[in-house]
């Protein structure tokens, strides 16, 4: 059951980010290039691979989703067309869309604020950290 | 009316497998004009060959249809075998049931249907053909090869050795070719230049070989054993029979700052050059870009001071044609340019540079005479990062780089990386790999000896980012095996390019109507059986024109194309194709739409007297088509607007009668 | 005067008015109308990448849709605007399924019912707009107090480049456009490595630290390469270089340089 469950959520990922992580041959340039490896448990290239193992599971419960900042160095420079940023969208996604689930809330935000913070900064964090 | 004879091919279970082997023969049997019909397990073996000889001798066969392979593969074999039975080859038509037809589908029933289609087309067509006896040509003893580097030399000297006259046609106004730019050459470390100059003073002392260097190959015509080539010799504004190589002239110019391409710009020689001490032939030459006198005609130190009074300041290109037997292509390869990769920002610092620059700069002729020394400081790097892959293995839809693998940069980096802590043991040496890859003789033993014994750290990851700063270059990349992200401050990274075929490589093949890959490396006649030869004849291929190739391999290669051109030019005479073009005069109104189309320059015409029915004469002008240049290839037939024009073997009226038959 | 859509952004009506104040003015004086789209609403920031994302789109649909009704180019300076818009366009263009769902959505009746879109909108930076419509050339022709002896670094962050294959404005590793522009104005650009790096982005907010490191490592290295300022687009990067920086590198956009050189603005 849990494993058939595991299983769809892998198309949904695949379906949901167009990419094709059987393209990656394991050169790491990715996980070589992002800005936020320091702060990811796992790593651009790992994504990769655990999806492609159906490791799905870990991925939901990692904080790493939220660390990528949507820089899409590791979507321009992977050699074979990855597209990495796209697959860990997918996959926050995939975590923030159901009811409670959201990684910020509107109530937060102020706390987080100062005068020169521009608009697009919390428009962003909003998208990016929940439904 | 023909008797024909079918026989079925099994192929082991290649086409029986799918097609029903049996129900073809039988339903060929009963096709108009079949005598005789049969199945067997391999046709091409010695037994089967033998069953259609013993056919022909017991039902007076005259066609024979075989239901096998692609016409491609054995269509020769059978043609031999009609032969030994006493027909003429031409009276064998091959119905394709392997490649296009069992090898295609899954469905038994489908397979069979579409064979017995084919085979009964085969049948039609075999009706019409009549005997051809294919003409004769004779070959030109000589033979050009196009590229001077170390595949076009080693071709060109074994061509020699045979006793054939061989010109080689060499761009730059040196041989030498890459080979003559690296410093050591793995996995024995002997250096380059020990090795290759003294093969350069062969080729330049061997009376067989003449070498036409700075030139290029303008204009190919003819065909296999006659081709007519155009070679222009580009002005080098020095007599190359006059000149000794003295060097002075390159001692005295005034004018500096000409980037020499030898050492791949990272200095500069004199407006007047000889390209490295060991050029062959050891000529100087005039950069006519850069010259004061040819520019502005006020100079000429050069003259004066060359005692031999080599210089000519108003020499001009010079044509040279020539007539050859056969033609290699040796034109070799390029590292790609790296600017398109600038997250290692090869554009942005002096101190990122190429695996080839890399050579120059540990090469004693190089422009640091041998001593490693950073670009930008010349101060000697302590910390020094290779990466591979650069522009290599890239998806096929990238927006920039090659799919394959460029071969020789694992062994080459490996070398570097082993050279540098031989010769300065207090510098890190890190190497980043996706995969190492070293099959080939002593290569694997190699690599492990730079990480064993010379202590070379090897990295299992890709550099994602390099940022000069502060004087140093700081290397981002990861480390997949410790799970980290690696930063590195190193004095120098050393780029491993892709490498692509020479961009002249592109309109040879035009000139030469030689195939090319998508990548434009020249297409072999078959990838593992006839690896040296282009499909078109009397093209052969040596070295990385053909793909990524190391030296032993090159070498190997360029000798093996080498022994083809000798086998093609021992013969004193070819036998043409006799499928080609022929015109019926009756019907040629001398329109010239065939000679516009024909590529070979087949195609004349003449004024010819004709006996009308009123018993009256009239002069029309009609086309003749010569056999020995007319290659088969059939534009002239559907150019020509009357009908007149038909392909041997290929007749319309033998087409329509296996369209006919298949759309029965 | 040659007139084109004009699509703000959030940012640009509030924290950055500098950006569109400016751009506006220079516009005028180089002979470009921008025509502000009425009714406009925030892009939303970033592009979520996911093909089933739709409602979070729609925004930028509309708004390249209203440019394409006009007959106009849409134009955007805020390099978030900028990367939403193309990567919206190219989706309607590209992406069937996806415009399918979305020419649902707006061509609904009711409030705000649209004919359907498929992308036919031109989608420009105001940088390509100085660039190919208006040139380089032109701009230096109406410089009026050149930016001479000035050193320049163009901080071009990730999202006026990336991903490449839809943003297409220049090459992603060696970009040269606000080099050029540098130069139109009178200045000396400065390359440096970092200028395409990321400077930590909407992460402010969540991993202060993160963004304090990338902004730093941007500004150290346009620093050591001789800048004496940096320029850029984007009023997220320049609050990250601003505020999360530790170095005292100053930052401007770019449009404030252009209004300087053509005497719009006091130096």
């Amino acid at each position: 059951m849990e494993q058939n469950k595991m299983a769809s959520l892998n198309t949904q990922i695949l379906r949901m980010s167009g990419v094709n992580p059987r393209k990656c041959m394991r050169c790491g340039k990715c996980s070589g290039t992002c800005p936020a490896y320091d702060e990811m448990e796992y790593h651009p290239h790992q994504f990769v691979h655990m999806v492609e193992t159906g490791d799905i599971a870990s991925l939901l419960q990692s904080e790493s989703i939220y660390k990528c900042l949507s820089c899409f160095a590791c979507v321009e420079r992977c050699p074979r067309g990855v597209e990495p940023a796209k697959l860990i969208e997918a996959i926050r996604s995939l975590k923030t869309r159901p009811v409670g689930q959201n990684h910020i809330t509107p109530d937060e935000i102020p706390a987080l604020l100062d005068e020169d913070l521009p608009q697009q900064a919390i428009v962003s964090a909003l998208r990016k950290y929940m439904k | 009316m023909q008797r024909i004879g079918v026989f079925v091919c099994w192929c082991g279970s290649n086409i029986a497998a799918t097609v029903d082997v049996h129900a073809v023969a039988e339903a060929a049997r009963h096709e108009p004009g079949v005598v005789f019909s049969t199945d067997y397990q391999y046709m091409c073996s010695q037994a089967g060959q033998n069953m259609i000889i013993e056919a022909v001798k017991e039902h007076h066969l005259t066609g024979l249809v075989i239901c096998s392979c692609s016409p491609r593969m054995h269509e020769a074999t059978f043609r031999k075998t009609a032969a030994n039975a006493g027909i003429n080859p031409y009276m064998v038509e091959i119905a394709n049931i392997r490649e296009q037809c069992s090898w295609v589908h899954k469905d038994m029933a489908a397979g069979t249907e579409k064979a017995i289609i084919l085979a009964k087309a085969a049948i039609a067509k075999v009706h019409l053909n009549t005997a051809l006896t294919p003409g004769e040509s004779k070959v030109t003893k000589r033979a050009l090869v196009i590229g001077g580097g170390i595949a076009g030399i080693q071709t060109a000297l074994d061509i020699a050795e045979a006793g054939f006259p061989v010109d080689i046609v060499e761009k730059e106004p040196t041989i030498g070719g890459k080979m003559a730019q690296l410093d050591k050459t793995f996995p024995t470390l002997d250096c380059a230049a020990c090795i290759l100059t003294p093969k350069m003073v062969d080729a330049a002392q061997n009376e067989n070989i003449r070498i036409i260097s700075y030139a290029q190959v303008e204009e190919v015509g003819g065909f296999v054993g006659n081709f007519h080539v155009k070679i222009r010799k580009k002005a080098r504004f020095v007599n190359e029979d006059v000149c000794t190589g003295c060097g002075l002239c390159t001692e005295k110019c005034p004018q500096k700052k000409v980037p020499n391409a030898f050492n791949l710009n990272m200095d500069n020689h004199r407006a007047i050059y000889i390209p490295f001490a060991q050029a062959v032939p050891k000529v100087a030459v005039i950069d006519p870009n850069y010259c004061t006198m040819l520019k502005t005609g006020k100079c000429g130190v050069c003259a004066k001071v060359c005692t031999a009074g080599a210089i000519d300041y108003k020499q001009q290109d010079q044509i040279i044609e020539e007539e050859y037997g056969a033609i290699v292509a040796a034109t070799g390869y390029n590292p790609i340019s790296v600017e398109k990769f600038d997250e290692f920002a090869y554009s942005q610092s002096k101190d990122v540079i190429t695996s080839l620059e890399f050579e120059r700069l540990t090469n004693a002729a190089g422009p640091t005479a041998g001593k490693l020394l950073r670009p930008s400081d010349g101060e000697h790097p302590h910390t020094i990062v290779f990466v591979q892959c650069v522009g290599s293995r890239c998806a096929a839809n990238a927006a920039k780089g090659k799919e394959y693998c460029s071969k020789i940069c694992c062994m080459y980096t490996a070398k570097h990386a082993m050279l540098v802590r031989d010769k300065y043991p207090d510098t890190d040496v890190y190497v980043f790999y996706i995969d190492v890859r070293t099959p080939g003789k002593n290569f694997d033993e190699f690599y492990r000896r730079a990480v064993e014994e010379y202590g070379v750290h090897y990295i299992k990851g890709m550099v994602g980012k390099i940022t000069p700063e502060n004087g140093k270059l700081k290397v981002q990349g990861s480390d997949l095996i410790a799970d980290k992200q690696l930063h590195i401050d190193a004095d120098l990274v050393v780029l491993a390019a892709a490498i692509e075929p020479d961009k002249s490589a592109r309109p040879l093949a035009t000139m030469l109507t030689a195939s090319m890959d998508t990548n434009d490396f020249f297409t072999e006649a078959h990838p593992k059986l006839r690896p040296v030869e282009s499909p078109t004849a009397g093209i052969f291929l040596s070295g990385t024109c053909q793909g990524p190739k190391d030296i032993p391999e090159t070498v190997s290669q360029a000798s093996a194309a080498a022994a083809k051109v000798i086998g093609l030019l021992s013969k004193n005479t070819l036998k043409g194709n006799p499928c080609v073009a022929q015109s019926d005069e009756w019907m040629c109104n001398g329109c010239s739409s065939c000679a516009n189309v024909c590529p070979y320059g087949a195609i004349t015409y003449e004024n010819k007297e004709f006996r009308m029915p009123d018993r009256s004469t009239k002069v029309r002008r009609i086309a003749k088509v010569n056999p020995a240049v007319c290659q088969g290839c059939g534009a002239c037939t559907v150019a020509c607007p009357s009908g007149a024009m038909d392909l041997n073997g290929f007749k319309n009226n033998q087409i329509m009668a296996e369209v006919d038959a298949i759309c029965k | 005067m040659m007139k084109v859509s004009y699509f703000p952004g959030c940012t640009l009506k509030t924290k950055a008015k500098q950006l569109d104040i400016y751009a506006r003015a220079c516009a005028e004086v180089l002979g470009v109308t921008l025509e502000e789209l009425p009714d406009w609403q925030c892009c939303g920031g970033v592009f979520n990448t996911s093909k089933d994302e739709i409602a979070t789109k729609l925004s930028a649909v509309r708004a390249l849709s209203a440019a394409g009704k006009a007959g106009q180019p849409l134009v955007s300076i805020c390099s978030a605007c900028h990367n939403v818009l193309k990567q919206t366009n190219a989706a309607m263009q590209n992406d069937s399924e996806f415009a399918s769902h979305v020419n649902h959505y707006i061509t609904q009746t009711g409030q705000g019912q649209m004919a359907p879109y498929h992308g036919e909108t031109t989608v420009l930076h105001y940088l390509e707009l100085l660039r190919d419509v208006i040139g380089f050339d032109k701009v230096k022709s109406c410089v009026k107090y050149p930016l001479t002896g000035k050193k320049i670094g163009a901080y071009y962050g990730c999202l006026l480049l990336r991903p490449s294959s839809v943003m297409a404005m220049d090459d992603p590793e060696n970009p040269q456009i606000l080099e050029e522009f540098i130069r139109a104005i009178g200045a000396e650009p400065v390359i440096y490595a970092m200028r395409n790096e990321c400077c930590g982005g909407y992460m402010t907010l969540e991993e202060k630290s993160l963004a304090q490191k990338k902004s730093t490592a941007v500004l150290d290295n346009a620093s050591s390469a001789g800048a004496d300022l940096l320029v850029t687009a984007c009023p997220l990067c320049k609050y990250n270089l601003d505020k999360n920086g530790q170095n005292p590198l100053p930052v401007v956009y770019f449009t404030e340089l252009l209004a300087e050189a053509l005497g719009i603005k006091e130096a």
